[in-house]
């Protein structure tokens, strides 16, 4: 009895400087946002008080928070399936031992080290209209010139583009971690029953890449709400507000307008947002956290 | 010779202390993004003034961009310890007024010497320095926009290459000679072209102001992005690509539009006379640079930064600081700072100095900034600033993108402007 | 050959070209930002193979922003987060796998949630407790948010787990107590897996943006990401001769070292169990 009491205390007290840190900077922050959402930002002449759901009123009937809001569900709907897509595609391309198997490693996982912020100027330039790469190449074909940031119509899907080239690397390696350890006896039952690479991939290499995949998923989705470094540099959210996503808006609000209690909703939409899809995802995820 | 070495240190550290006790030390929050050039003149000026006055120190901050300066000043500010004196965006007035973080100038200079020398400023630039009768801001880096024009390009369409548009029409007449078309119809060299991504209604205020408007009222309380005049500079923005087909459609970038100049892919740009030098350095053609066309009357907005000295220091500090502005914005400095830095000198007499005049003769474009002053206005500055900016911002860029008409898009930034302002129209 | 065969063939070489295709592209800005690092501005926007080639711009960009102190202040920065990161990820994931103690489950659960709710998006309360804190602009205020890392500890307490009992049995008989059993049992096993999180802190520090952006404000305490991004904002425009030798400067420590280790790299990932 007493050894699993001080089993106990030395549980809580290994633990105790990690939590310490996360109760600090993720529990009471969210929990403070919830507070401060019901309030008003402090001016000089007048201090915070308590509003009620002013904040939120003023959310529901923001036009650039809705948009923002949209923009986000296609940056999601665009970044999430391209590059959990691309980056199967690139691990089984680099597992399958292609010739310059290396080259081609280090070429798709490049965007990880590279800084976004860099980068993003980069990117400006290949979407610049006329002299830009993009469009050198497209005069090429003889295309019309197009101005792809300086449109609504065509900014959010670049923004998306950068995006996934960004993840895309990222996420192959742990599918090729995945894949390596896939039995090679599974490839050599397959080409006896005389199924076809298609058919091996659907049905045996696709469902053992399930955990990873769902693993892939939550960070591509915690990213679709989190990446808008490039949005600094390429567009800084125009034009009217076609490439504003929800953590930029935020930005805007809290450090550039100093509204922190409008900022404290908004806050409040992504921990919401994020909290449902954990929930949801734990769900799926259950099995996985135990199965070993 | 232990003696003489103790004797000497005890010397010193009297001196030392005595040199303490008159020493007004003032910290000088500087925005510069970068190190390089503008910090050595900065530090040289901050150690020539200390020279002339072994009272004062001057201890430049460097803060980074605009943006960061006035974050860290408030914060600062805010904790009970600001800068004495900072050099931020002039729009930047009414946000330190509201946050009671600065002192006015004009309180402070009082002497009849002190107000002579508020006088001695272009009053293009005191527009945005004063509200509710009272100086706030003193002018030091400010600027305006131009039109340069590649001068091949005009002798290519036949144009004389020394004569830039004068008007709105000649402005789209010429750029409509300028805007060459390959075989297939596409546009290899747009006639003109004005940014209008980041901030747009800088760019715009020159629309406006040409068509002889305002924005706003001087106390920062109402703005007029409704007007018919308004509207019609709008209208005449978008028609550059929309309807006389001599500017890229869409949303042009800021960054790019002097590449875009040097790329030979325009063959007029709108930009800030802070691009001077770097047009001078990277154009690999004859450039001209001019004031930009009239509509009604000629026009362009003033924008930079202005120093300002923070009401939480003693007042010894804030007439040192004073006595510091007044010393670095003497005709002689502003001229050589002008000259230094391409910002428009800010007081009449700098440009009366033979080392300007000098600067002028070897290079007369220097002087375009200079002469369109008389027709310059303030720049778009309300309380909330960022905000109401944004809202007229996303209209400009909703309209040249074609999502709004120019009337709806100025009318929705109104309303939102109104929404803004409203506490504090009382 | 058979009809099939040929197929087969012809799916390969597509595949084949198709991988390529998007190797190309995937390093199309990094190929860019080297031709344009190394070469006069004139050739930014066109590519001459005879263009001259050039360490100008890398003079000009050193020479325009403080860059050493960036580095400092980023390597600073990204070896105080892991060296703590470690040593708390360690602590917690061993409590997790080995300790048996009242709130476990919820503890966990706790700790999950910034898997999702990361650091990121909780900017503007967590800046209002680093002004009350006082360290607002400092090279701590950009770490500390980040120091107990729910992935790392997740990642710890799966690899601890699979350490076989009677290892720790043995160890525990010999004498050793819990911390000895840690340090000289679990953590020389899960050696893989602190060398692939290692990576992935390293570099999430060193190109993390939007934290330190609101955080800093000065060259003393601003990493290399928001050095960068004040430098290439500037009124002129954009000068992407000085802005590419600038992200070569940034990004060379992490391209050396993962040329030099992407083997072992991705080794790391595979014997970490991180699928």
């Amino acid at each position: 009895m007493t050894t699993r009491f001080s089993a106990g205390i030395h549980g809580w007290l290994l633990l105790l400087p990690a939590a310490a840190l996360l109760a600090a900077f993720t529990h009471f922050p969210a929990v403070a946002t919830l507070v401060q959402s019901f309030r008003s930002s402090p001016k000089p002449n007048r201090p915070a008080a308590f509003v009620g759901l002013d904040n939120y009123r003023t959310l529901v009937e923001d036009p650039v928070f809705w948009q923002s809001a949209w923009n986000n569900v296609w940056y999601a709907l665009g970044t999430i399936p391209l590059s959990i897509a691309l980056a199967l595609a690139m691990a089984l391309a680099v597992n399958r031992g292609l010739r310059g198997r290396a080259f081609l490693r280090m070429a798709y996982f490049t965007p990880t080290v590279l800084p976004m912020i860099a980068v993003a100027n980069i990117w400006l330039f290949f979407f610049t209209p006329q002299y830009g790469l993009l469009e050198q190449v497209t005069g090429l074909f003889g295309a019309p010139s197009h101005n792809w940031l300086g449109s609504p119509s065509t900014a959010l899907a670049c923004v998306i583009a950068v995006a996934v080239w960004k993840e895309a690397g990222f996420f192959m390696i742990f599918y090729l971690a995945a894949l390596q350890q896939i039995p090679p006896v599974y490839a050599e039952a397959a080409a006896i029953e005389g199924a076809s690479r298609w058919t091996y991939f659907r049905r045996i290499v696709f469902p053992l890449l399930m955990p990873t995949t769902l693993f892939v998923l939550v960070n591509a989705v915690i990213n679709s709400f989190r990446l808008v470094d490039h949005i600094f540099v390429m567009t800084r959210g125009g034009p009217d507000n076609a490439t504003s996503l929800v953590l930029f808006y935020l930005y805007e609000v809290g450090f550039k307008f100093w509204d922190t209690a409008y900022a404290a909703a908004l806050t409040m939409v992504l921990l919401v947002v994020l909290g449902g899809i954990a929930i949801a995802q734990f769900g799926l995820l259950e099995r996985r956290i135990h199965y070993r | 010779m232990r003696r003489i070495v103790r004797a000497l240190a005890v010397a010193a550290a009297l001196a030392a202390g005595a040199a303490q006790a008159q020493t007004a030390e003032i910290s000088f929050y500087y925005p510069v993004a970068v190190g390089g050039p503008i910090t050595k003149i900065i530090d040289g000026l901050a150690a020539d003034f200390q020279k002339e006055n072994p009272g004062i120190k001057v201890t430049p901050i460097y803060a980074g961009t605009y943006q960061e300066t006035i974050v860290k000043a408030l914060t600062a500010h805010k904790s009970g310890s600001p800068p004495v004196t900072s050099v931020l965006l002039s729009t930047d007035m009414f946000t330190l007024i509201d946050e009671d973080a600065v002192i006015a100038v004009s309180d402070l200079a009082n002497s009849a010497e002190d107000q002579a020398w508020l006088k001695g400023f272009y009053p293009a630039f005191m527009y945005n320095s004063q509200t509710g009768g009272k100086v706030w801001g003193v002018p030091f880096q400010r600027s305006t926009i131009v039109l340069y024009w590649n001068k091949e390009a005009f002798k290519e369409a036949g144009l004389d290459p020394n004569r830039p548009p004068a008007t709105w029409a000649e402005m789209v007449e010429y750029a409509q000679k300028l805007t060459k078309r390959d075989a297939a119809g596409n546009v290899t060299q747009w006639g003109v072209q004005v940014p209008s991504s980041g901030f747009p209604y800088w760019l715009f205020q020159g629309f406006t102001t040409q068509n002889g408007v305002e924005l706003m009222n001087p106390a920062g309380t109402e703005t007029y992005f409704d007007k018919p005049e308004v509207v019609e500079a709008l209208q005449f923005w978008v028609d550059l690509s929309r309807k006389h087909r001599v500017m890229a459609p869409g949303v042009i970038e800021w960054g790019t539009t002097p590449r875009d100049f040097f790329e030979r892919k325009t063959a007029m740009m709108w930009t800030t006379t802070g691009n001077l030098t770097n047009v001078r350095n990277n154009a690999k053609f004859d450039f001209g640079v001019a004031m930009l066309p009239a509509n009604k009357r000629r026009g362009s907005p003033t924008g930079g930064g202005n120093f300002y000295i923070f009401k939480k220091s003693t007042p010894e500090q804030q007439q040192a600081a004073l006595k510091f502005i007044r010393w670095i914005t003497a005709p002689q400095r502003a001229a050589q700072w002008g000259i230094d830095t391409g910002y428009v000198a800010v007081t009449p007499a700098a440009w009366e100095t033979p080392v300007m005049k000098k600067h002028v003769e070897g290079f007369p474009a220097a002087a375009v900034a200079r002469d369109q002053l008389q027709y310059a206005v303030a720049e778009l500055s309300t309380h909330e600033n960022q905000r109401v900016t944004k809202a007229l911002n996303d209209g400009l860029q909703a309209a040249l993108t074609g999502a709004k008409a120019p009337a709806d898009a100025l009318r929705d930034a109104q309303r939102e402007a109104e929404r803004i302002l409203r506490p504090f129209r009382r | 050959m058979t009809r099939t065969a040929r197929g087969a063939a012809f799916a390969e070489g597509l595949e084949t070209a198709g991988a390529w295709l998007l190797a190309v592209l995937w390093i199309l800005p990094l190929a860019y930002a080297a031709w344009t690092a190394f070469h006069p501005p004139e050739f930014s926007t066109r590519f001459a193979l005879d263009a001259p080639l050039t360490l100008q711009n890398f003079a000009n960009a050193w020479a325009a922003a403080p860059f050493a102190r960036y580095f400092v202040n980023t390597v600073a920065l990204a070896a105080m987060v892991l060296a703590v990161q470690l040593v708390l990820g360690t602590l917690a994931g061993y409590a997790f796998a080995r300790y048996e103690f009242a709130g476990r489950e919820i503890a966990f659960w706790l700790v999950l949630v910034q898997l999702m709710i990361t650091p990121d998006i909780l900017v503007v309360e967590n800046y209002r407790t680093m002004s009350g804190l006082g360290i607002v602009d400092t090279v701590p205020a950009i770490g500390l948010p980040y120091m107990a890392s729910a992935f790392g500890i997740f990642l710890l307490r799966q690899t601890f787990k699979t350490v076989p009992r009677e290892l720790d049995e043995a160890a525990r008989v010999e004498g050793a107590g819990g911390l000895a059993t840690l340090w000289k049992v679990y953590v020389p096993l899960a050696k893989p897996v602190y060398i692939a999180w290692g990576l992935v802190s390293v570099s999430f520090q060193w190109n993390n943006f939007l934290w330190p952006l609101v955080i800093t404000n000065s060259v003393e305490s601003r990493p290399l990401t928001v050095g960068l991004q004040v430098f290439s904002s500037t009124d002129q425009g954009i000068d992407w001769s000085i802005i590419c030798a600038a992200t070569l400067i940034t990004a060379a420590p992490l391209l050396v070292a993962f040329l030099l280790f992407q083997r072992q790299f991705v080794q790391s990932f595979m014997r970490a169990g991180i699928r």
